[in-house]
């Protein structure tokens, strides 16, 4: 097993600071970054089309300089936040320090309570580069906004006061390209069983009044192998929430009805009051309209004689690693060959995802590779020998690899120059489809 | 004139070589004059947005040499976009006639914090290994960061040692973010480290053979020197290391901005005996004469010079005639880096359009060859007149969204990303060319001008857009200067004088 932390070629993830996009994600907040002047570039340059409504070039930023470095920075961030109120008509201000402010240990946490004492929406975070990586510090910009923001609300929003509502803690903005239609199809799902959903990111999230009644959930769902487990393990301490946790992406219709059903048994066990008949019948709808078009599709897919991808190799976080291997091999035929985790998950997590991969098939065993250094992960793909025709499910670093590999490619993972997403979704019945619509539409594109 | 000191690790900032600006309020012509004499003097903000980092820029500079491969020694967040140049180099490979572009080999060391307490060189030099192991580059370029630079690791030594051991050039760039405020010192930053590990001292010199120091634009040039008997050498995206070590061969040295390759073309000036071309680069009509003089006069061939001017007039004078007539009337604002932005508003002087205002990012007051002609500017001003409204903005989007509203153009010109949309969130359309020689000589008058018409003419979607335009700015914020934030004791003044008009504060 690679060492943790080591050499990395071709980033997929970004840095702490990244996770800027988890604020710029929530409507009509800014993320205030204490750092030098090209973190905003960086972050902006690699989710592309990511500006939101005040990240990229709108998002304040002290831009440390030399003289920043000697003699701190604190007084030049008390001005920029002072004036972003006049410059910028925002509802939530999270303030973001890169590596220069964390090195040269400026106190921006009282800085911060300058202005919440004076009654302002304003959060502080640690986000240093060196610290971890977006898909961690996600939790930690997360946990800071309810700690120093949601918790001012505690007095209207009584600790689980709302049976029905949930917290979902899925899809990391940006990260996931398709986070915001997931969102959306998480909460059209989870409404569809007769819960409420706080889906917190993206324009089918109520913004800064939505995060405020994150206390009076029922529950929350964390749809995820290992990121956003943090947020989870906070709430049950700060209000009590218990947790439903879905481990992989669900993506096409076994993996769906499994995460549906789940949810219905936990939220019958947290006493949500469920109608379950008609939950039941809102998930046996879905169902079959979603083998009507399996039904329809097995012809194409069984009997086109000139050739469709026949195994592939995913690159993505753990969460779609384990999710559209299952999906892939169940519910196209697919078979999964060597794929790997590039998220840099933590060891205490790798157990427990390699099991959940291996309960794909009693069959076959996928190999997984847990290697934050893609380009290590390609020189095994290089190396890889199989019969048919393959696809590549990665980056838009890996349509080259592809190319050479004399594989189908189909981008689906940041860093991608080479696809643009709005609001597609993978998750879901819907998201199956669309999954099979993207890879035999990248197949067929081949011919004719 | 700047120092060039080849034997130190790191290039002086622009700052303190060409005593750039990131601040700046007022006319054009004011500004060169001040620049000229030495009086100009930057500015803090009181208000800031992301700015941006030497290191991409230095990045641009190597991750683009075919056959090297480029480390950032940082956390891995300092070259998570550094993935832009592996599509451009895929996308404009054939441009440059490199029929197999291959992938980009960009490599962090991944910084940890405990890496910030004990230090990060064992995870570079181990870093250094793997990266010849897996890749066999024929140099390898270290690129510092903010959090390198703070922990003070000596790059250069692990390099230097490296470099023994491995017998590639193992070159360290220093272009750590917040050593300056102008992030072209990135460029200078690469072309530095390029000029001491990969230059070598000529072995012939070749009299068919021009520099051209340019990002990755169409190629112009083969045409415009075939007269010349000569070709072009584009350095440094898409060359080889071996196209590096023999630059100091050429003939001499052309840019495609004066900004861009200032301290190259000077180091290969004062240290290769390779001249650099007296003039800035050919955009407008009376620049383009004289930049095609100035190389005819370095190759000794002043009659081709004129002969190819007075072809050009034939060929092309017509045509931009027409288009002066088309956009009689037309206004325009310009963003941009400088020099491009200079250089934009010279095309624009040269069709008749009226430019009304430019945030341009920073300003050099003079440049590495010491000459005043490399100035585009001041040869904008002069060719074309005054610029009023200038601003110099330090890619601060608040000042462009206010000054760009109260001015409302009839078209916004931008080099760079990000800013279009400002013009189209007014309704105005908007232009951005990605390609820095697109507009340049006589044919790039007439491309340019076409384009200009018919970003106009199709203005439906920006008008649409506009209908449904998101604005985080306020609208108090909208009503007051553009440099409002600028910290200089009698602006302050008027700041407050109109913010108490806005009834606020």
């Amino acid at each position: 097993m690679p060492a943790l932390n080591e050499m990395i070629e071709q980033p997929r993830f970004s840095c702490a600071i990244g996770a800027l996009q988890s604020v710029v994600a929530i409507p009509r907040a800014v993320p205030i970054l204490h750092s030098g002047p090209g973190c905003g570039d960086m972050v902006s340059g690699f989710f592309e089309r990511s500006k939101g409504y005040a990240g990229g070039d709108t998002s304040p930023c002290t831009n440390f300089n030399e003289k920043d470095v000697v003699f701190g920075g604190s007084e030049k961030l008390r001005k920029i936040i002072k004036n972003t109120y006049k410059v910028l008509d925002t509802d939530l201000q999270v303030v973001l320090t890169g590596c220069t402010g964390g090195i040269v240990g400026d106190d921006i946490e009282s800085v911060v309570q300058e202005f919440q004492d004076a009654g302002k929406p304003i959060v502080s975070v640690d986000t240093p580069g060196f610290k971890c990586n977006n898909y961690v510090s996600h939790s930690h910009v997360v946990k800071a906004i309810i700690d120093q923001y949601v918790s001012l609300y505690e007095e209207d929003n009584k600790t689980r006061s709302d049976r029905k509502l949930v917290n979902l803690f899925a899809s990391i903005p940006y990260q996931d390209p398709f986070w915001k239609g997931n969102l959306r199809e998480y909460k059209r799902l989870l409404e569809g069983l007769g819960l409420k959903v706080n889906v917190l990111f993206g324009p089918d999230s109520g913004g800064v009044t939505e995060w405020q009644t994150i206390p009076k959930a029922n529950f929350n769902i964390l749809v995820s192998p290992w990121y956003g487990k943090p947020i989870t393990d906070h709430l049950k301490r700060l209000y009590g929430q218990e947790t439903y946790w879905f481990h992989s992406v669900p993506i096409g219709a076994n993996e769906t009805e499994k995460f549906l059903e789940g949810v219905l048994d936990f939220a019958a066990l947290q006493k949500a009051d469920i109608d379950r008949k008609k939950a039941e019948a809102f998930i046996k709808h879905e169902t079959d309209r979603y083998y009507e078009e399996i039904d329809n599709l097995a012809t194409f897919l069984l009997e086109f004689r000139y050739g469709l991808p026949r195994y592939a190799h995913i690159l993505h976080d753990a969460g779609y690693v384990v999710g559209m291997s299952k999906f892939l091999l169940h519910e196209t035929g697919v078979v999964p060959k060597e794929v790997f985790v590039v998220d840099n998950t933590p060891e205490k997590y790798r157990e427990q995802i390699e099991k959940d991969l291996a309960s794909t098939s009693d069959k076959r065993t996928i190999p997984v590779f847990f290697e934050a250094d893609a380009g290590e992960a390609q020189e095994t793909i290089k190396q890889a020998d199989h019969k048919g025709r393959g696809i590549i499910l990665g980056s838009g670093w890996d349509k080259s690899l592809a190319k050479e590999k004399n594989c189908d490619f189909l981008s689906v993972a940041v860093p991608s120059p080479v696809r643009l997403v709005l609001t597609t979704n993978y998750v879901g019945f819907s998201g199956g489809l669309r999954l099979i619509e993207d890879i035999y539409q990248t197949a067929l594109h081949t011919y004719g | 004139m700047s120092n060039i000191n080849l034997s130190l690790p790191a290039v002086e900032i622009r700052e303190v070589r060409t005593r750039s600006v990131t601040g700046y309020d007022g006319k054009a012509g004011e500004l060169v004059q001040k620049a000229h004499d030495g009086s100009l003097r930057d500015v803090e903000r009181s208000f800031q947005q992301c700015a941006g980092c030497s290191i991409t820029k230095a990045a641009c500079m190597t991750v683009l040499i075919q056959d090297a491969a480029v480390i950032e020694h940082g956390p891995v967040g300092c070259s998570t976009c550094l993935q832009e140049y592996n599509f451009t180099y895929a996308v404009n490979a054939d441009l440059r006639g490199v029929s197999n572009p291959t992938r980009r080999r960009i490599f962090s060391t991944n910084l940890q914090e405990k890496d910030t307490v004990y230090g990060g060189l064992r995870k570079l030099e181990k870093t250094i290994r793997s990266v010849y192991e897996r890749t066999k580059p024929n140099a390898i370029f270290v690129l510092s960061t903010c959090a390198a630079a703070i922990i003070g690791d000596d790059i250069e030594s692990a390099c230097e040692e490296a470099e023994d051991e491995l017998g590639i050039p193992v070159v360290s760039i220093v272009c750590e973010g917040f050593r300056s405020r102008v992030w072209t010192t990135g460029f200078d930053a690469a072309y530095h480290g390029i000029a001491r590990k990969l230059i070598d001292p000529p072995k012939e010199k070749r009299k068919d053979l021009i520099n051209v120091i340019n990002f990755w634009g169409s190629d112009r040039f083969t045409d415009w020197f075939a007269p010349f008997g000569c070709k072009p050498k584009y350095i440094t995206p898409f060359s080889t290391v071996n196209d590096l070590r023999s630059a100091s061969e050429s003939a001499a040295t052309i840019q495609a901005c004066s900004t861009l390759g200032s301290y190259l073309a000077a180091v290969l000036e004062k240290e290769f005996d390779v001249p650099e071309i007296e003039t800035a680069p050919p955009y407008g009509i009376a620049q383009t004469d004289r930049w095609f003089r100035a190389l005819g006069k370095i190759l000794g061939k002043e009659e081709i010079a004129e002969q190819v001017i007075a072809e050009k007039k034939e060929k092309y004078l017509g045509r931009i005639a027409q288009l002066r007539e088309k956009l009689q009337g037309k206004t325009a604002y310009v963003t941009g880096g400088a020099a491009h932005g200079h250089a934009l508003l010279s095309v624009l002087g040269e069709l008749g359009i009226n430019a009304v205002g430019a945030s341009i990012f920073h300003h050099d007051s003079v440049f590495d060859s010491g000459r005043d002609e490399n100035d585009q500017l001041m040869q904008r001003v002069g060719d074309y007149g005054d610029v009023r409204n200038y601003r110099v903005c330090s890619k601060q989007e608040y000042e462009l969204a206010n000054s760009l509203g109260k001015l409302h153009p009839d078209i916004l010109l931008s080099r760079h990303g990000g800013m279009t949309l400002w013009g189209a969130k007014y309704g105005i359309p908007s232009l951005l060319v990605g390609d820095e020689h697109y507009s340049m000589g006589y044919e790039g008058i007439i491309d340019y001008g076409e384009r200009i018409l018919d970003t106009i003419e199709n203005d439906e979607f920006v008008k649409n857009l506009q209908k449904h335009a998101i604005n985080p700015y306020t609208k108090w914020w909208l009503m007051q200067r553009p440099d409002y934030f600028f910290e200089t004791s009698d602006k302050k003044e008027k700041g407050k004088e109109e913010s108490q008009n806005a009834g606020i504060e």
